[in-house]
This record gives C-alpha cells, structure tokens and sequence, in this order.
C-alpha cells in the first residue's frame, strides 16, 4: 500500500476510534481497549518474528513484566499511572536486550523452545517472590478516572489513554519499519550471512529489536494493568504467550495493519466460537484458526496485500509491483 | 529397435519464467545421446522435465507411451533413472542402503539380487564402503554410488545429469568407460546432459545442442566431431 | 542405595512415557521441520477411545493394539488430510494449523467425555516385586518393557524393512526420494501415523497413573519437548536417551533436592531446556545444523 493511502487510511480509522465511545460504553468498550492493548503486543511480537525473523513463543512474558511493573510501581510507590506506561517500557526495553544476548546464539526451533520456557516458567516465577508480587492472589489497584473533571466514564478515559498511546507506538513502529534501522532488520531475516557482509551488525540489531519488542509488548502488559485494574499471575500463563503468537500470523506478520486485524481477531473470535457452541467453544476456533490458515496463509494483511496487488497490476505498466505479504523463512528448509 | 524416447515441441516452465521452447528429439532404444549446450542453454531442464520435476507442454513419449502428465514416481516404476546434478546422494545412509533405495521402485525384483553382484562387480570401490556412510565417500564415489544406484531400478533409460562435474579426468574416464559397458551389456538406453564436449562426443552416438532453450545443432556425434567449423563455433575447441 | 535404584527404575518408567512422546515429536520434526504441538493432545484422544473401548467390555491388550491401530490411521489421516493443505506454506502457519488441532482435540474430548478425572486400569498387576532389598512397581517394569518393545519394533522396522528405508530416505532427501520412484507424501502420511501410535502408547501407559483427563498429557508434552531438546530434535535416538534421562533426573530431583515440590518439578523440565539450549542447542545426539552459503 502507498505511504499516501496507508495515511488516509489511517487517518479513517483514527476517526472511527476516537468517535467509537459515542456508540458504545461499557463491556463492550472494554474489549475495543483490550483490541488496542493486543494491537500494541501485537506489534511487539511482530517486529521481532515478521520484520526481524526471531521467533518468539514467550512474549507473554514480556506482557507479563509490563504489567507487574506498572502494577508494582502503582501499588508501591505510589507512581501515577501515567507514568508507569513508559518506565514498563523502559524497563522490559532493557529485559528484552538482555534476553537478546544470549539468544543470539539460537535461532528457529531452538529459540522458540527457549521463549516457550520462559513463558511457561512466568506463573511460577512471579508465584515465588511473593514480597513483590503479591503471591498467587496479585495485586489489585485502583481504575483511574478522568482528569480535569472530564464527562467521561471511567471506561471512555481509559478507552483514550490506550487509544492515545497505540496510535504513538503505532506512528513510531510504521517509521522505523520504513526506515533504514527497518530495511536492515529485513535483510536479516531473509538472509542473515548476506546481510552481515553488507555491514549490518547482526548482533546488535537483532538484541536491540528483542529489546524494543519486548518495550512494545511491555507498554501493551502496563495499560493492560491499568485497565483491568488487577494482576495476578496465573493471567500469564502460556495461553496468553500463544495468543499473541496466533494473533500476529493471523493478522499478519511483517505488517503493520496485521497488528490491528489480529488483535481483533484475537479479541473477539473466541467469544464467536462460544455464540456458535457453547459445548466446545475452542472447537470452534480450532477450526477458525485452521481455516484462516487455509484460505490466508499469509495472514489477513498478507491476503489483502494480494488482492490489492491483483487490482492494481493491470494498470501499473514498467513498474515493478509490490513486494508480495514477506514470509517468515523456516529454519533449517 | 523402436524409439525408445520421442520428445515432440517440448515447453518448460519453471514458475511464469519458460526455459524450453519447442525442444524435439528422439532416441533409439540402446542409444547413448548427450546434450551439449552452455550454462542456462535448458540441459538440465530437460531432463527434469521427461522426470515431470518441471511444468511442461508438449509431448514425450517412452517406448511409445505417453508420459507427460504423469508423476515422477510413476515415470521412475516405468523403467527411467534419473540421476540428478550434484549426484543427490542420500548421505545419512550407507552406500549399502543407497543401493537398497535404488531398487525400491523396480518392478522385476526377482533379478535385483544379480544387479546388485553386477553393480558391485563393476564398482568395487562400493563393495569395499558398502557400510559407511555415503557423505564420506570421494566425489568420484559418490558418482559411482549414483550411477549404481540409478543401474539398481533396472532401468531402460538412464538420464546423467553432468556425471564429470567436480570430477578428476580420469575418474570421469572410468565412469564413461564403465557407462559404455553398461552401454553394451545390458541395452540400457542413456540420455547424457555433459558440460565436457569431448568426452561426451567419444561416448555418445548421438548429439544435439541446446541454445537458450532451442535445439540449434543435431546429429551423430562421428559428423560433429569431424566438422571442424561446427565444432569450432559451437564447442569451442 | 535401595531408595535410588527404585528412583532410578522409576525415572526409567516414566522416562519411557517421555522418550515415546519425544520419539513421536523427533519423527515428525525431522521430516518436515514442523513441531506438532497438537501430539499430546491426539495421545490422550486415543487414550480416551481407549476408555471407551474398555468400558464396552473389551479385554485390555485387545483395546491396546486397537487403539494403536486407530491412532496410526487417524495420524496418517489428519497428516492426508489436514496438514498437506498447508505443507509448503511458512513454518509458522504450519504451527498455527498445529495449535488449532491441540485445541479442537482438547475441546472434542472434553465434550464427549466431560472434565471428570476418570481412573483408567493398568495391565499389571498390583503386587510389587521384590529383588533382594529392593521393591519395584509393577506397572513401572510393565511400562518399560512395553516401551522397550515398541522401540524395538519401530528399529527393525526402519533397519531392515524397504519401506523403513524409503520412509528414512524420503525424510533425508525428498527429491531423491522422488526420483527413486518413492511417493514421499505417503511417507510423510506414514511418519505421522507412526508418530501418533506413539503418542498413544504414551498416553496409554500414563493414564493409570495421572488419571485420565483432558489435560492430562500438558504436562508430558513438555517434558517431552525437554526430552527432544536434550536428545537433539534431530535425532530418534536422541530422543529416546533424552527421554528416559529426563524421566531419572525428575525423579532423583524430586527425592534428593527438599524444596522441589511439585509445583516446581516443572521447573526442572524447563532449567534442562534452557541449559541445553546454553550449552549446545542441538543436543546430545544432534547435528549443528551446517547452512551452505
């Protein structure tokens, strides 16, 4: 898609969101906060598995460090929480790094058996120290409300705080993908040796992207805490971790509109799955899950990409056409 | 003796990209003909395409029955060995084993035991490795391995996909030399893509040559060679 | 002494149960690069079919081979059918395909069969052996020669059969394979039925002892995934060691070191990955994986 129409679009969208409240309130305004929330995560993962060909089964994690730090900074010290959201980023920014390092060393399989580790390990470790996490029951915290004396519900200011931030992050991500730092990212995951011999420090590049994805996932954990108002660890566990990993191939890795069609995929799918049949549920979505992969291989934006470039060959005369939805190379094929 | 192959306007195609572009010939049952050409003249190609590992357009027939369409496992049970660029040897495997998958697809398995003498007989480098593993073996094994393993279907046409490659001369001399015994003794039918003219010219009864996917030159390879100005533009010695 | 020998014997038992989900995991990996995540949960579906099956009345070792029939066919099935639509799609729509089996297999049989723990019966008896000072379950000894024997099948199989061998060729080199006239999508089919009959014998030998539920094979999934790390995904044998080293480590770990209760004997499956993955990713018996330029 153009750089001019990705901005109407977006532009489009912004304004669907911003005006979204004005429909709905509530539940059902709730679960849009948690599509931005996932959005946000979404676009963690994606950055590291689509753009940079890591492959990551653990990012809960990372969503789980964002939420306890902000939960902790909140319930501790008493941090408004404002300004837990970046310090979460900061924070996992600096895990993600430090996780990078070592796992230089390992690459498809391997790195997602160490990510599928760590992810399970989560519950047990935020479990054992207690002192800060609050154990098994968590902490709870309180809602923020609207400042200023704003008529807005509690739901609504939250609905615009996560709103507010996923447009930045989102802003932030489209331009470093379009750039350079995103160029290089991309030649590392489709040919690493050759990329090295071009002069783009693998080892850097990729410990930095673990840790800004990581950042992204983090921020994404924080305003999950914020939002919900409650942290406890068992909401950690590897489901979440598979989750994100379905909703960024779903909604389609190496994009950026994947992000946001994957979380709600995410969101919303399962409670279809239920509508459809209230016996087995995750049948159902088994089923979904299944037969998106069927029809969209490529995820929702990697079809879009398609048909788009379908429709818009027969006019482009000399040019080449877009590059096709980037796949994630498989490891050892 | 019939045709033992016909290929009539064959077309090629990897992907939208075609490589083949009406290539048509035709080999007598117990001929050895080879295929001469530059890199990217389409060689390899056709062989891939008669083993069906290409999208093709056109006609083959084998001893007169259509293959085209067919897959290439079931082109292989009709009786046509493949033995692909590179050897593709399977490395994990003993040289034994390698000669065991050889014989996987033969329909007359009453006689494998005799091939596999035969093949041990004519390669005796193999039965002295017939337990190691095939990756450890020289390049010239290897190809050696590859032809006997091709030799265990039983095959009436045998496709060579630039047996010398990588190879010192004179192992490449032996192998020709061998394939023309193999030649003699069992009529087995040979299609030779080769880089190395001369020695395929000295093998082979028949050639022709391949030009970015056209077939440009055809003959026996007694006239090739004695045609000075022929084999000075187009083989370049 | 005493105490660890029956430890040991123990591991090997339980290791047995890994070392087949491992070897089931390994066999699929190696031929395609695919992980089957949905492998634990397609081991207890047939363990449930197996519930079934005794409870209409059929004698034990009837349902055993019954469902090992049942569990390769489904395999070879589910890998025609549901696997092939997407076999030369990137690897990651492969795992998605795979998690959606895991969670239709899981959902599937906890509507038909509900979330009741069900006991299920052991094909030894009670009464433990004795030799000398040493006391050794019954059902541990059954499940490692059962275990033991199925190895040893699956070996000569692949050893001395040429449909063995065409399944080890089409896994190393399928073009090759091609060209020696071997369909190697049937032996991939064959690979996952081979791999489920595994699974299920797995999910057979463990059932007595966690109970049968639908959650029952989680936890072994991910043991199973320590055992293959260990081992080396590469490699079937690695796979087998791998898992019954798991399956005495858990055990020793569990008896000798105090403050690892249950609750954090999942831990010490998850510290093997991580320091295989440290020390040398591609196991015990692996290969490092040499890329060519």
């Amino acid at each position: 898609m153009s750089r001019r129409a990705s901005v109407v679009l977006a532009i489009v969208v912004i304004v669907a969101a911003v005006g979204l409240p004005a429909f709905t309130s509530g539940f059902r305004l709730f679960q849009f906060t948690q599509v931005c929330i996932y959005a946000i995560a979404l676009m963690g993962l994606n950055l590291l598995t689509g753009y940079n060909g890591q492959f990551s089964l653990g990012h809960g994690a990372f969503y789980a460090v964002g939420a306890y730090a902000s939960a902790i900074m909140m319930d501790r010290w008493a941090v408004p929480y404002g300004w837990t959201i970046p310090a979460a980023g900061l924070v996992c920014l600096v895990v993600g790094f430090l996780f990078g390092r070592p796992a230089l060393r390992l690459e498809g399989l391997y790195l997602a058996l160490a990510t599928f580790s760590l992810a399970l390990a989560v519950p047990q470790i935020l479990k054992y120290f207690e002192h800060w996490t609050g154990g098994s029951q968590g902490l709870v915290l309180s809602k923020p409300k609207a400042p200023w004396g704003l008529p807005l519900s509690e739901d609504a200011w939250l609905y615009y705080v996560t709103l507010f931030v996923t447009i930045i992050m989102f802003v932030i991500a489209a331009n470093l993908v379009r750039s350079r730092v995103g160029r290089a990212l991309m030649a590392i995951r489709d040919n690493h040796i050759a990329a090295e011999t071009m002069g783009v420090n693998n080892a850097l590049f990729k410990s930095v992207t673990f840790g800004v994805s990581a950042a992204y996932t983090g921020v994404a954990g924080a305003l999950s805490a914020v939002a919900i108002a409650y942290v406890a660890p068992d909401s950690f566990n590897v489901f979440l971790s598979v989750t994100l990993l379905i909703g960024v191939v779903i909604g389609g890795l190496g994009s950026i509109w994947g992000n946001v069609l994957g979380a709600l995929f995410i969101q919303f799918v399962p409670n279809w799955a239920q509508d459809i049949s209230k016996a087995a549920p995750w049948a159902i979505f088994g089923i979904f899950l299944i037969g998106f992969m069927y029809v969209m291989p490529y995820g929702i934006a990697g079809a879009l990409r398609l048909l788009w470039i379908r429709a818009v060959r027969p006019r482009v005369t000399g040019q080449g056409g877009e590059a096709v939805s980037p796949q994630v190379p498989s490891p050892s094929r | 003796m019939g045709a033992i192959l016909e290929v009539e306007k064959l077309e090629a195609f990897y992907g939208r990209t075609q490589a083949l572009h009406g290539v048509s010939f035709a080999m007598e049952e117990g001929g050895i003909t080879t295929v001469l050409g530059a890199n990217g003249a389409g060689k390899t190609t056709t062989l891939r395409a008669i083993s069906a590992m290409v999208r093709t357009r056109g006609s083959i027939r084998f001893a007169s029955e259509p293959i085209q369409g067919k897959s290439t496992e079931d082109i292989v049970a009709m009786g046509i060995a493949h033995v692909p660029e590179g050897r593709g040897t399977f490395v994990d495997l003993t040289v034994e084993e390698n000669l065991r998958i050889g014989m996987y697809a033969r329909r007359e398995k009453r006689h494998a035991g005799r091939d596999m003498e035969r093949v041990l007989e004519l390669f005796p480098i193999l039965r002295q490795r017939r337990r190691q593993h095939a990756g450890t073996l020289s390049g010239g094994e290897q190809q050696m391995l590859a032809v006997a393993r091709a030799l265990m279907l039983g095959p009436r046409l045998l496709l060579l996909d630039e047996p010398s490659l990588g190879l010192a001369p004179l192992v490449v001399r032996e192998i020709f030399r061998i394939l023309r015994l193999i030649n003699e003794e069992s009529r087995v039918s040979i299609l030779l893509v080769e880089q190395n003219a001369s020695l395929a010219l000295d093998l082979a009864d028949h050639v022709f040559l391949l030009e970015t996917g056209r077939v440009v030159l055809a003959g026996t390879s007694d006239v090739l060679r004695r045609d000075d100005s022929i084999r000075r533009s187009y083989l370049g010695y | 002494m005493d105490i660890f020998v029956q430890q040991v014997m123990s591991g090997l038992a339980t290791g047995g149960i890994y070392a087949s989900l491992a070897l089931a995991l390994v066999m699929i990996y190696q031929a395609t690069d695919v992980v089957n995540f949905a492998q634990g949960e397609m081991a207890m579906f047939a363990t449930y079919l197996a519930w079934s099956m005794l409870n209409a009345g059929m004698p034990y070792w009837g349902a055993f081979l019954a469902t090992l029939a049942v569990a390769f066919v489904g395999g070879v099935v589910i890998q025609r059918v549901i696997i092939r639509p997407v076999e030369n799609k990137p690897i990651l729509t492969i795992v998605i395909v795979t998690l959606g089996l895991l969670v239709i297999f899981n959902s599937v049989a906890g509507w038909v069969w509900t979330y009741l723990q069900k006991p299920f019966p052991s094909p030894f008896p009670r009464e433990p052996f004795r030799l000398g000072t040493v006391v050794f379950g019954a059902h541990d000894l059954g499940e490692i020669a059962v275990t033991l024997v199925m190895l040893v099948l699956l070996f000569l199989f692949f050893r001395f059969t040429p449909l063995g061998l065409a399944m080890r060729a089409a896994a190393q080199n399928p073009v090759s394979s091609r060209l020696a006239g071997i369909r190697v999508g049937w032996m991939l089919a064959l690979g996952w039925g081979l791999a489920a009959t595994f699974g299920a014998v797995a999910g057979l030998m463990v059932a007595p002892i966690l109970t049968l539920d639908p959650n029952m094979m989680g936890g072994i999934q991910i043991y199973a995934f320590a055992a293959a790390t260990l081992g080396g995904f590469t490699s079937p044998v690695g796979a087998v060691v791998g898992g019954f080293l798991v399956g005495i480590v858990e055990n020793l770990v569990g008896t000798y070191v105090s403050f690892i209760g249950t609750e954090l004997k999942l831990t010490v499956a998850l510290a093997m990955i991580i320091v295989v993955l440290l020390v040398k990713p591609s196991g015990l018996f692996g290969r490092a994986h040499v890329r060519r330029v």
